[in-house]
């Protein structure tokens, strides 16, 4: 018996759902092996984990908070990754926004106080838009790479950020971190501790999937991503397209960066880089570049960094195992995706 | 013709049924092909015959049939199986990899490559082959720096070099010139009389009657008949795979031009990589209601000619101007927005986006208008009627507009993009090759097609290898030859002769005589 590896004949539907489905099963059949080596019992393990992430309303609220940041990043590198434009600034878009809230709130006091917080929103989302839109235009122009150029600049915006905190706009006191936003000017709360933000993330996914998949633009991005010569024959600009997605997909994640500001730490300060930007990668790529997908990709991402912070309590286990078990579920989801186009045949050999 | 004492075939498949998501595209065929001989496989586009040759190489399984090779029962799970068992395939689409040489596209999937190849031998084996079988080819060449004819040359010699004796050639000769053809066909005969067998797709009935035995028509996934090829002619053939009889004439208005529509005034390409400029100081006019034929051995500068055009390579001399407007160097959209259709050469790359259904892909130029938007915002309702419009208009073979293209067979691909541009024709249309890899009787209407522009009033630029073709369609051939333009004819003042002569580059003909 030998097996091999051949092309599905057509692409499934069902396929595609079923596998990321399975790939989880996997990932968690994967992480009971790596907890029993850990001397753990994997069921207890997942059930704190669970318990932890959705366990009590505030735990939801938590997991949802967490969620938010996630999805909004993971919407906008998705935007560039229709272009395949590999945008893995996010992280740097997401710092600028969280600079831009911090500068109006700080400094433009010459704004009513109930305008500081749109006004915030909006030069946060801008600064993100400019940041992306850098990298979009030397790939236009000049076909410079941009998976370098969005990952160098990601490390030129935490920097500055946090000469921002430690120095230059450092509160009077305290040791780290800029002064408090004006307590009127805090994104509000609706319930427990999840905050306005969801209203924007949610009526982010509607809008960008009405302008991805109703609108000519959406069209156009798509003929680009999928066979960009094509697109250029039917008149579509693949320079002025580039520059616009970007630019879009910065103002989205720098957007992220400045509602979460407004809604938890309510300063620029240490954690400003807490990653939600590299998560939004995973986000987008499972989401399979859906925007309504993502929710829930989202959810699940924010449950499994939750979670961890459970198991940690109630099992004793390393924080890392939190990080060890997240990996865990992309290597297999990932590698599920092959198999969305290919399948697995067994031959029987027979006695020549 | 040798006659064959009776033996067992080399090939035989029984019964083979395969379905795809709504479509039945193998029902219950079978095939038998003999030693030595040459079969022909017929039949419209969308018949099922790519289909029922892939399951021979290993790249689709049939549903339910049997394949013998030489008799035994074969499993052909993947091409490596169907090489192993000496059976080989140039596909109708290129299957080459882009970025790297042609000795190693040659040598790629061969089972018994050692892990470090040694390329020097690979390259001498390669060089003397292309001798042997008159194929020049450069081994360290990229293949995307290649002409289409070229890349088909590197198909064949990949065919040669892994020496396998059943070879299914389909559409071989589709994108290569009359001339390509006649020397791709003499191999194929040296490598007959080498004893090796074939299996030959085509949709041109003088290759057939030239080269095979036998003829087995399919017609919507179903043989229709089987019979020796000196019992058939041309027109039999037509009829069987049609249905019906195929009317081998065009309609057409007396010949009455407008005025000047497109305008090509002194246009230099400079070529970045050589010293022979792409286009060398051409000058064209076209006048509404009238098909200039631009014939020429391909190469020669046509694409350029027609890329400068419609705005997707830059002119460095000269100026293009539509009804008197000046569009040199004018952006694609700018371009179509004046009206401007265009039937690329290369329908893979740039014709068609094979992973976007077929109802977009028809929509593709349309999409900006009313017919299919309000505003920024398209009409899915609007875009269904307009592809199911034009599917049915252009009769293109799909289970529904929602399907992938690049799931249709190269026909039906070829008559999604002529449907989409021939539809969205504003005054000005430029077609290359436009009935390559189609049937007979979409071959008649596309011709047919070109010509009703005409008499709507529009210029139509065609470009094509056949000077049949050109000499039934235009009214007036331009012959090109190393990017220049090397004489206009009226087509009832001039003959093949002239014309061959002047693709050979021969300018002046006329005078001498
Ligand atoms: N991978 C696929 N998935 C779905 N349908 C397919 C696939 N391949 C082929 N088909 C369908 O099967 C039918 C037969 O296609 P096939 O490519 O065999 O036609 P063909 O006879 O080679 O036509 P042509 O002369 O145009 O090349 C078509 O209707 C086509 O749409
Ligand atoms: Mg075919």
């Amino acid at each position: 018996m030998r097996v091999v590896v051949e092309k599905r004949d057509t692409r499934s539907k069902r396929m595609a759902i079923l596998i990321p489905l399975v790939s989880f099963i996997v990932s968690l059949m994967l992480g009971a092996i790596v907890l029993i080596a850990s001397k753990s019992n994997p069921l207890q393990a997942y059930g704190a984990m669970l318990n932890g992430a959705f366990g009590n309303a505030r735990r939801f609220q938590y997991t949802i908070v967490e969620s938010l940041p996630l999805l909004m990043c993971g919407l906008g590198v998705g935007i560039a990754f229709r272009l395949k434009f590999w945008n893995i600034g996010a992280e740097g878009q997401y710092v600028w926004g969280a600079i831009g809230i911090t500068w109006v709130m700080q400094f433009w006091r010459f704004l009513p106080v109930p305008m500081l917080l749109p006004v915030g929103l909006a030069v946060g989302m801008t600064l993100g838009a400019l940041w992306a839109g850098v990298p979009g235009f030397l790939k236009a122009q000049w076909s410079v790479d941009e998976t370098l150029t969005t990952l160098m600049l990601n490390y030129v915006a935490i920097g500055l950020a946090e000469y921002l905190y430690i120095n230059k706009w450092k509160a009077p006191l305290g040791n780290m971190g800029t002064p408090e936003f004006p307590r009127e000017a805090w994104l509000p709360q609706i319930w427990g501790k999840v905050h306005a933000g969801i209203f924007i993330a949610l009526a982010l996914v509607v809008l960008l999937w009405f302008l991805l998949y109703k609108t000519r633009w959406g069209f156009e991005l798509n003929m680009i991503g999928k066979n960009p010569k094509a697109a250029r024959y039917q008149g579509v600009s693949i320079k002025r397209n580039i520059v616009l997605a970007m630019i879009l997909s910065g103002a989205i994640c720098g957007l992220s960066g400045s509602v979460n500001t407004a809604a938890i730490a309510h300063r620029l300060t240490k954690g400003v880089n807490a990653g939600y930007g590299f998560t939004g990668i995973i986000i987008a790529w499972m989401s399979g570049l859906n925007p309504f997908a993502s929710i829930l990709v989202a959810v699940v991402m924010a449950a499994l960094t939750t979670g961890a912070d459970a198991l940690q309590i109630a099992m004793k286990l390393p924080e890392s195992m939190g990080e060890v078990l997240q990996g865990l579920v992309l290597i297999p989801l990932l590698a599920g995706s092959i198999f969305v186009e290919h399948k697995l045949k067994f031959i029987k050999k027979e006695a020549a | 013709m040798n006659r064959q004492t009776p033996q067992i075939p080399i090939v035989r498949m029984e019964h083979i049924t395969k379905h795809f998501p709504g479509v039945l595209a193998n029902d219950d065929v079978s095939l038998e092909l003999y030693p030595g001989q040459v079969l022909a496989l017929l039949g419209e586009n969308g018949a099922g015959k790519s289909t029922l040759m892939n399951m021979l190489v290993g790249l689709y399984r049939p549903d339910s049939g049997t394949i013998h090779i030489r008799g035994e029962l074969a499993e052909i799970h993947s091409p490596q199986d169907s090489m192993a068992l000496g059976i080989d395939m140039i596909h109708q689409e290129f299957m080459l990899v882009g970025n790297m040489s042609v000795a190693e596209n040659i040598v790629l999937g061969l089972r018994d490559l050692p892990l470090v190849p040694k390329l020097d031998e690979i390259k001498a084996r390669i060089t003397e082959l292309s001798k042997r079988y008159g194929l020049q080819v450069d081994p360290d060449a990229i293949i995307h720096d290649l002409s289409v004819g070229e890349q088909q040359r590197v198909e064949i010699l990949k065919l040669v070099y892994r020496g396998a004796d059943i070879l299914i050639l389909d559409e071989p000769t589709a994108v290569l010139t009359p001339g390509e053809s006649r020397d791709l066909n003499n191999i194929l005969k040296k490598m007959l009389s080498e004893g090796k067998s074939a299996i030959f797709i085509t949709h041109k009935m003088d290759e057939v009657i030239e080269f095979s035995h036998k003829v087995q028509v399919l017609r919507r996934g179903k043989t229709v008949n089987t019979c020796d090829t000196k019992d058939v002619t041309p027109r039999d053939l037509a009829n069987m795979m049609v249905g019906r009889d195929v009317l081998f004439s065009l309609d057409r208005c007396p010949f009455n031009p407008g005025g000047i529509k497109l305008k090509v005034d002194h246009v230099t390409v400079d070529n970045p990589l050589g010293s022979r400029p792409l286009l060398d100081d051409v000058s064209l006019e076209i006048h509404r209601g009238e098909i200039v034929g631009i014939a020429g051995v391909a190469g020669n500068g046509q694409t350029q000619l027609t890329e400068a055009i419609t705005g997707l390579l830059r002119c460095n001399k000269g100026t293009i101007a539509i009804d008197g407007r000046d569009m040199t160097n004018a952006t694609p959209l700018q371009v179509i927005k004046a009206g401007v259709s265009h039937i690329p050469a290369d329908r893979g790359a740039m014709g068609v986006v094979g992973d976007m259904s077929v109802g977009e892909n028809l929509a593709m130029k349309k999409y900006r208008t009313e017919e299919i938007s309000r505003g920024a915002v398209i009409k899915k309702t609007f875009m269904r009627a307009f592809a199911d419009k034009l599917i049915k208009a252009f009769t293109i073979k799909t289970p529904d507009q929602d399907t992938c293209v690049k799931f249709l067979s190269g026909g039906n691909i070829q008559k999604t993009i002529l449907a989409r541009e021939i539809d969205s024709c504003g005054g000005v249309l430029i077609a290359v090759y436009p009935s390559r890899g189609l049937d007979v009787g979409a071959t008649e209407a596309v011709r047919q097609n070109l010509i009703s522009q005409r008499d709507k009033g529009n210029a139509v630029l065609l470009v094509s290898e056949e000077l049949e073709e050109l000499q039934m369609v235009a009214d007036k051939i331009a012959v090109m030859f190393e990017g220049k333009i090397m004489g206009l004819r009226n087509v009832k003042e001039t003959n093949t002769e002239e014309l061959g002569m002047m693709m050979a580059g021969a300018g002046s003909v006329r005078r001498e005589a």
